[in-house]
């Protein structure tokens, strides 16, 4: 298991509670896992995400991320519109544990309010939130 | 405070991902993950560190009829104890007829023998043995803090220890399934049996609880770091990894083998796929020996009945999550439900990375499986749901589900037999 260190947290993503990471590209962001969550989780054997037009309000659950461990809700960092979603990872789940932040992305969402973004957590304030789990 | 076994420094060293489990910490992986682990022993070799089982010695005049009378099997076969003796595996029932633990009887000579059982049931099935012994004569002892074990399981396994054995010719010479020698007391008769390559007594076990091919290794706990590092080293090229309890559970539930107190348990030891642990007679009538918690088992009528299920993908459901019937009628609950990461579907069959007839290019996503408790008796081949919050997955109740394993294979045609992806060519 990875100590606080080791986990990679880039500085230019927000942060949820529950350990999704946002990315804002434009009008849109895209959201999945950290690493601390797919370091947790262990082996991802199974993804299952919506469907792109399908709306959610923020922390509601959009899907299911199931590792050889459990079976975990994952809850969007912003309300909106499901514009992309990532169908490679039905054919290699284990994306979400070699590349959270890049190949191993979930959906992106088109905000319905943009200014939900201001309420994620920065690095700093995720990595303090790590450190209270500890 | 959760206890650690002899290596678990070696674990914590080498990144374990660590979970309670019995009250001792064990890893649950280790940094290839449990994917890796799983595949690599249907392939190639496995090491687990089981040295939080617990071991009881079981000696004296009124061992055997102790043990006969508590333990379902028909202990018999174990005596006189041949060249290689035997062990067998079977459970220990209350008078209520349901399930005390499972365990492997060893038996070393008419009066004396070794009982493996779960982490953390030492001192309850001590106790259960003690109170029910039919006469006097039986010395109960729980060797476990002075134990360690490791289990090595795999195709490679044979190839794996022989090098590490000090007469390897000698240690594997008709060692088949549930056969055993030596002896890890070095004060033993059999102790000189089975060498480490340093002289360590060992007691070598043609067992495991994965469904592939492999060896237990029973040793004194001082000598086991040593072994384990000789192992992994050993294997370095062979595709060895040490593995965790997320491995072992997902390969045993392939594997079609009970996980105590979940799949058997707090209930009567009958109507589920391992009866064959009973002391049935000829043709499967009757019962060839008198043993606590048979007039519960016969008289457990309307008993439920626990079945072996396969999914069609790798999604799970938690243990007790509900089973449904074409119509939505609920049936039973989900006992154990695991993902084995080794097995897929092809054309609606069930193919393992080990099988002979694999299509070319092979890579399973893993399909769920595991076993459900249900009120009525459903054929092979039936579609059920299984349901738990908004999660609902369509399964089938199957008669086995990892196909091609090797825990049965003759041990002289594993030490023989080039690594599992090489055997054979896929189609």
């Amino acid at each position: 298991m990875k100590t606080l260190d080791e986990l990679i947290l880039p500085h230019d993503l927000r942060y949820t509670r529950d350990h999704e990471w946002a990315r804002v590209e434009g009008d849109l962001v895209r959201v999945g896992i950290t690493d601390y969550a797919q370091d947790q989780l262990g082996d991802v054997v199974y993804v299952e995400l919506p469907e792109a037009g399908q709306t959610f309000a923020r922390g509601e659950a959009f899907g299911t991320v199931e590792s050889v461990k459990a079976v975990s809700e994952l809850y969007l960092p912003v309300g909106g519109e499901i514009v992309e979603v990532n169908t490679g990872l039905s054919d290699a789940p284990q994306l979400v544990n070699e590349k959270p932040y890049d190949r191993g992305w979930m959906v992106v969402v088109r905000p319905s309010d943009p200014a939900e973004i201001g309420g994620l957590l920065d690095v700093e304030a995720y990595r303090e939130h790590l450190r209270g789990i500890e | 405070m959760a206890r650690h076994t002899v290596l678990g420094q070696w674990h914590r060293r080498h990144g374990a991902n660590p979970a309670e489990f019995a009250g001792y910490e064990m890893p649950l992986w280790y940094p290839a993950g449990a994917r890796a682990e799983h595949l690599a022993v249907l392939t190639a070799v496995g090491v687990f560190d089981t040295s939080h089982m617990a071991v009881l010695t079981v000696s004296g005049p009124g061992a055997f009829g102790l043990l006969q009378r508590c333990h379902t099997r028909d202990l018999g076969v174990l005596l006189p104890p041949g060249d290689p003796p035997r062990c067998t595996y079977g459970v220990f029932l209350d008078a209520r007829g349901h399930v005390v633990d499972d365990a492997v009887v060893y038996g070393l000579s008419p009066d004396r023998f070794l009982v493996v059982v779960n982490a953390g049931m030492g001192p309850r099935v001590a106790a259960h043995l003690a109170a029910h012994a039919p006469g006097p004569g039986a010395g109960i002892a729980d060797l476990t803090d002075r134990l360690g074990k490791i289990d090595v399981q795999g195709p490679g396994a044979a190839r794996v220890l022989e090098p590490l054995l000090a007469d390897p010719d000698r240690a594997f010479q008709d060692l088949d399934y549930f056969r055993f020698r030596g002896h890890f007391d070095p004060t033993a008769p059999e102790a000189g049996q089975v060498r480490w390559h340093d002289g360590a007594p060992i007691l070598l076990s043609r067992t495991g609880y994965t469904g592939e091919f492999g060896f237990e290794l029973y040793v004194e706990a001082h000598r086991a770091p040593a072994i384990w590092a000789d192992l992994v080293e050993a294997g370095e090229g062979r595709g060895l990894l040490p593995c965790g309890l997320a491995a072992r559970d997902s390969l045993r539930t392939g594997a079609v083998l009970p996980l105590a107190h979940q799949d058997i348990g707090e209930w009567p030891f009958v109507r589920n796929p391992w009866t064959r642990v009973l002391p049935l007679g000829p043709g499967g009538t009757g019962y060839t020996k008198e043993f606590l918690g048979r007039a519960a088992i016969e008289a457990a009528v309307d008993a439920a009945w626990t079945l072996p299920f396969a999914g069609f993908d790798p999604r799970k459901v938690p243990s007790g999550a509900s089973v449904h019937g074409g119509s939505g009628r609920e049936l039973g609950t989900v006992l154990t439900c695991a993902t084995d990461m080794g097995i897929d579907r092809v054309e609606g069959r069930i193919v393992s990375v080990a099988s002979p007839n694999r299509p070319a290019g092979f890579t399973p996503r893993g399909l769920c499986c595991g076993f459900v408790r249900v009120g009525e008796p459903l054929p092979p081949g039936t579609r059920v749901e299984l349901r738990h919050g908004r999660r609902s997955i369509p399964v089938e109740i199957v008669s086995d589900i990892r196909p091609d394993r090797t825990a049965r294979v003759p041990i002289g045609a594993m030490r023989t037999r080039r690594s599992a992806s090489s055997q054979e060519e896929p189609r």
